[in-house]
């Protein structure tokens, strides 16, 4: 007899989600669906707001990475002012940026992940995460919650505080950096350095012994997509959008963020407030594409730093070239680091960041903007339209997560298929599954603009749609 | 001494609330002595919400059926319930759309108009909740015992918050140190 089952709430993930897993009359597994039960609306109740407004709300989007609404939104608001802004505005901006990657990719890999490569995925759920680091590992806890504490410290030195801060403004930043600030930092440097290279040893052996999660945690072929700089160099903030497929073939590129609907698409399914956005040339569903860092890793040419470039030729060895596995995630986020560090490292003597010409004014010049950066989770668009006023008559918001949703469906379903076996399911197999998900890092409080929890359920559904167990791991 | 038992759950919100929390950094190594932690979307696996929890940090506003299925749940089976952060006080950005009447206008915006193919309505009973009319705050639904506003509230306010609670005391909200808005 067929059942579901289904997975709620997905834990150590940032959202609410459920998952169902469909089997056949055999048992087997036909098929797997990754639900996101949350929304919040975002794009209606912004309308008649002003502009400038929009990144102080947008942030709340999310949490995990306001930055990068900040970082989005103040750049569609530069393109409503028509201005250009002043270079320490931009510098700043970046900078803010790399702390953002380095505690996001930080709370991903050790406070969400890491439980699973350390305490294992069959381990006591009572007790894999972050506590149960602690105690199993406490000095590796607390050098990842130091490097975590590093990033947000960062955006709290510029912005006044870690999370919402109102200091990305259309035509630059408010304020600079203080020389304190710049001593904190560069301070802090080295250990952040150490404690990453610690990570990526880590992780590199434990690749060695994870061959089965590679190979089964979402491999297959996909395009990517991501922002590149002018010589294909690994960017976050800037530069202009590529396509690549998984031979390292660029099928699209130099494409302009003002045009993204013209290769851009969105489609709904019943079953989850998330979209799923395709690559309009190819269609839907065949335009499945991935993002965010392991899509940024595979589509760039080089990231520009030395540390970071050397890994990244490590990187490739092992992957064979361009990385197709999912599982890859947890490593290219560890470059991602690796190089959001030693750009740090590399802007933080710079005397722009503490000049106090970091914005540049002027009125309503255009009645629509689209701005775009590149968030820890992937591309990311703002799309606003205003009248006269500057208040807002349309938003559109294309998110880093939604982007992956194809792909993470493709990957559980992979997963299930190989670890579900027979009717007797173990907590460890569902956890496998998870563990799908939060190889994207998935945040979907920000994909669906939604009400943030992120809980996941199990459902067994049989042939005959009926529910036949329910799976609350406890 | 034996352990509180300490949870935390998202609602309608952002996860900045817990983000936040996670901001206590190397005091959550210290915290981890006194308490162990039965449900947490961020620091724990466990998919039920337990009996006999003794504190509750409850983030975001109450915004569909399974928020509202959840709160209910949690008052039951949790000693001090703790409103964190202003979407949980006041329901804050999530109750934005209150004012335009209804869930439908936001989800035609994003299902219909803002799609490309297959425009629908997500709707799927018992997987996808549906969405309530108005977002609420917490203490509408359900009777709440500390507020704690901001947003989010800042690292000092949460441990300022929580250390007495560990004692089985009550943490003194008052002044803009500990009661202040956004
Ligand atoms: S109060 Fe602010 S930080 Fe907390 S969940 Fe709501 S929007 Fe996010």
């Amino acid at each position: 007899m067929a059942k579901t089952v289904i997975i709620d709430p997905v834990t150590r993930i940032e959202g609410h989600a459920k998952i169902s897993i469909y089997l056949d009359d055999r048992g087997e597994v036909d098929d797997a669906r990754f639900h996101v039960v949350e929304y919040r609306g975002f794009e209606k109740f912004c309308e008649g707001r002003p502009f400038t407004e929009m990144a102080g709300i947008t942030a709340r989007i999310c949490g995990i990475c306001p930055v990068s609404h900040l970082l989005a939104s103040a750049k569609t608001g530069d393109k409503i002012l028509a201005v250009k802004i002043p270079p320490a505005g931009e510098k700043l901006r970046r900078l803010m940026n790399l702390g953002q990657i380095t505690q996001s990719h930080a709370l991903s890999f050790f406070h969400l992940s890491s439980p699973d490569f350390l305490l294992g995925w069959d381990s006591d759920p009572a007790k894999r995460n972050v506590f149960g680091l602690i105690a199993s590992d406490p000095e590796l806890a607390r050098a990842g919650i130091r490097l975590r504490q590093f990033g947000q410290t960062v955006i709290e030195l510029l912005g006044a505080r870690k999370i919402h801060a109102a200091w990305a403004v259309p035509g630059g930043v408010r304020t600079p950096l203080s020389e304190e600030g710049r001593t904190w930092i560069r301070d802090r440097l080295p250990e952040s350095r150490q404690t990453l290279n610690l990570a990526l040893n880590l992780f590199k052996d434990l690749l060695n012994r994870f061959q089965t999660e590679v190979e089964q945690f979402g491999q297959f072929r996909s395009l990517f997509m991501g922002l590149v700089g002018k010589n294909g160099e690994w960017e976050h903030y800037g530069g202009q959008i590529r396509f690549t497929d998984s031979d390292a073939k660029i099928v699209a590129d130099s494409l302009n963020e003002d045009d993204y609907q013209d290769y851009l698409g969105e489609a709904v399914e019943p079953w989850s407030y998330l979209k799923f956005p395709y690559y309009k040339p190819l269609g839907y569903p065949d335009g499945i594409y991935r993002v965010g860092p392991l899509a940024r890793v595979n589509i760039c040419s080089h990231f520009g730093t030395p540390e970071a470039d050397r890994e990244l030729q490590e990187f490739r060895q092992r992957a064979g070239g361009v990385a197709t596995s999912s599982f890859y995630y947890h490593y290219a986020r560890l470059l991602e680091i690796l190089a959001a560090l030693e750009r740090i490292e590399q802007l933080i003597d710079d005397p722009d960041l503490t000049s106090n010409r970091t914005r540049a004014t002027g009125g309503i010049n255009q009645l629509e903007g689209i701005g775009v950066s590149e968030a820890p989770r992937g591309t990311l668009f703002h799309h606003y339209q205003v009248d006269e006023n500057g208040l807002i008559k349309k938003v559109n918001l294309i998110i880093a997560t939604g982007q992956n949703n194809l792909a993470m469906n493709k990957t559980i379903t992979q997963i299930a298929k190989h670890y579900i076996q027979g009717t007797e399911i173990t907590e460890g197999m569902l956890n496998r599954v998870e563990a799908g998900i939060r190889a994207f890092d998935p945040c979907l409080s920000c994909s669906t603009h939604a009400t943030g929890q992120m809980p996941l359920q199990v459902e067994l559904i049989g042939a005959d749609g009926k529910v036949l167990n329910q799976v609350w791991r406890n | 001494m034996s352990k509180i038992k300490f949870a935390t759950v998202w609602l309608a919100g952002c996860s900045g609330c817990h983000m936040s929390f996670l901001d206590l950094d190397e005091w959550l190594i210290e915290l981890a002595e006194y308490v162990e932690v039965v449900y947490s979307p961020v620091g724990s696996d466990l998919k039920e919400y337990p009996e006999g929890v003794d504190v509750c940090l409850v983030e975001g506003g109450v915004a569909n059926e399974d928020n509202l299925e959840l709160i209910h749940l949690i008052r039951k089976r949790t000693k001090t319930l703790v409103s964190f952060g202003d979407c949980a006080v006041t329901a804050n950005v999530p109750a934005m759309r209150n004012m335009l009447g209804g869930s439908e206008p936001v989800l035609r915006r994003g299902y219909l108009e803002l799609a490309d193919e297959t425009p629908q309505l997500p709707y799927a009973p018992g997987i996808v909740p549906e969405l309530l009319d108005r977002v609420l705050p917490v203490h509408e639904v359900v009777p709440v015992d500390i507020y704690m506003p901001g947003c989010p509230p800042d690292a000092h306010r949460i441990k300022a918050t929580i250390e007495p609670l560990l004692k089985g005391e009550k943490p003194k909200m008052e002044g803009r140190d500990m009661i202040k808005f956004g």
